[in-house]
């Protein structure tokens, strides 16, 4: 069955990560008001780039905030980049403000500067492989708790992690043509499925043992 | 053209979807980032001001650009006159975020536009046409807005200019590849940019609306006519709750397809800027730099 991924679309850049998803072979729906995340169930969801204050606030008013951190919470895998990444954070430094904070990361907005400071490289994503990665006025992460993964790093930077459920990038896969860093976080959606049908399958056996 | 050409769309992509507000103080550039505005325009007088006073205007002082960097975290953008590639190399120095090479300035130029390729920092600039659109876009533009009529409060020339763009890329999308050539010609733009529109059926960069925006069901009306975003200029600090209507139409552009929403967001704004129409207006700011 063809995979359903959600993407917030409340503002930046929505239709770059759908537009690299469905070459990915799965299905994307919008999410821009509570209901969007019911109508069907999902299998995953994304956080994409764009500005974290804007998103988070609109997740706010439009009362997205609360059911997106059950469902992460619940442990639906979730891609974050850029603002994405600042809006999982537990922690943004020398900045009060906690989005969902469901991940144990502290993540320094604007890390780079301004635009002038915004640039592209090519380094090592978890694996091995080398990939293009796109930074635009991008967060880095500056710390994070000993059970997450450090999946890349610049310049001795981190700017990819993976907490269980929860992936994010400091910079914009979906801005270039490598389909790395999604292929990763759907083997993630993947593994989420298995594990909720074996859950099934064993629940159902329990049922059957005690007829 | 290079990889910053590149970066500087991408900055524009991440500002889809959004509202860029016009700002003259720290206080109202707070103000519209806690509403929710994706990026600031810094300025020393709204468009409607530089209207009524008349005169020739020019970039702001770059330290009141600088309070305003200061004072809040999302993208600082600010004007500059056409042609006045001085003023850009000043704004550059300071680190904008973005330099919108703008007609609601006096023109410094009347012939040519900034060369904006030899730039690091990004441009915006304002089309009428997909023509105009396109030029730019060749001179190094990485992000169009509509010019509408900015000042006025009246969206009739924003839709104009939103609607014309469009049905010309849709015109070119039905044309025979082997009549590109002369549409190039008539639109004086290189033939790349055509077969590029001819294409993806779009302008090769991130396009707003801009010029005349005052309600959340203007935002909404232009967002239905395809633009991926708008700009606010006078319409909000010359409204009688600029924070509350700032707030709606930030909401407004998420839902512009939710009437039921829109609404709601429509409700009790208090009084909206007076507005002029545009028979009334002596200068047409959108006629500056085609």
């Amino acid at each position: 069955m063809t995979k359903k991924i959600g993407v917030l679309a409340v503002q930046g850049a929505f239709y770059e990560h759908i537009r690299t998803l469905e070459k990915c072979g799965v299905q994307c729906i919008e999410i821009r008001k509570k209901s969007d995340l019911t109508a069907l169930p999902l299998d995953g969801l994304v956080l994409p780039g764009g500005e974290s204050t804007v998103m988070g606030k609109l997740m706010g008013e439009l009362e997205l905030l609360e059911p997106i951190r059950a469902l992460i919470e619940e442990g639906l895998p979730v891609l974050g980049t850029c603002a994405g990444l600042i809006l999982l954070a537990k922690e943004i430094a020398a900045d009060p403000v906690v989005h969902l904070g469901t991940m144990a990361i502290v993540a320094r907005r604007n890390a780079y500067g301004r635009q002038l400071g915004s640039f592209q490289t090519i380094a090592e994503f978890t694996g091995g492989r080398k990939i293009p990665m796109v930074f635009i006025r991008a967060p880095f992460i500056d710390a994070v708790s000993a059970d997450v993964e450090i999946l890349a790093q610049v310049d001795g930077h981190i700017v990819a992690a993976r907490q269980n459920n929860m992936v994010v990038t400091a910079f914009h896969p979906e801005l270039t043509d490598d389909l790395t860093v999604h292929y990763y976080f759907l083997t993630l959606v993947d593994k989420a499925l298995q594990k909720k049908k074996n859950l099934h399958r064993l629940t159902a056996i329990q049922v059957s043992d005690c007829r | 053209m290079n990889n910053r050409y590149e970066l500087n769309k991408n900055l524009a992509q991440m500002l889809k979807g959004g509202v860029i507000m016009d700002v003259t103080t720290a206080e109202q550039a707070r103000i519209a980032q806690e509403a929710g505005a994706c990026a600031v325009m810094a300025l020393e007088r709204i468009p409607a001001d530089i209207r009524s006073a008349g005169g020739v205007s020019r970039m702001s002082d770059p330290k009141m650009i600088k309070t305003i960097q200061a004072a809040v975290s999302i993208p600082v953008m600010a004007k500059v006159r056409i042609g006045h590639f001085a003023e850009a190399q000043i704004l550059e120095a300071i680190e904008i975020d973005y330099i919108d090479e703008s007609e609601v300035l006096s023109p410094a130029d009347d012939t040519y536009h900034i060369d904006k390729r030899h730039f690091s920092v990004p441009f915006v600039c304002g089309a009428k046409d997909l023509g105009e659109a396109l030029r730019r876009i060749s001179e190094g533009a990485s992000m169009i807005r509509t010019k509408g009529e900015p000042g006025t409060g009246d969206v009739v020339q924003a839709v104009r200019h939103m609607r014309l763009i469009n049905q010309q890329i849709r015109t070119i999308q039905n044309t025979r590849t082997d009549e590109l050539y002369q549409i190039a010609k008539d639109l004086q733009i290189p033939y790349d940019l055509v077969k590029s529109v001819f294409e993806t059926g779009k302008l090769p960069v991130v396009n707003f609306a801009a010029g005349g925006i005052a309600t959340p069901a203007d935002a909404a009306l232009m967002m239905q006519l395809g633009a991926e975003g708008v700009f606010v200029g006078s319409g909000i600090f010359k409204s009688g709750n600029p924070a509350k209507r700032a707030h709606s139409i930030v909401k407004a552009v998420t839902n512009f397809n939710d009437a039921k929403l829109l609404a709601e967001l429509s409700e009790d704004l208090g009084e909206a800027m007076v507005g002029i129409n545009e028979q009334e207006i002596e200068l047409l700011m959108a006629q500056r730099g085609i």
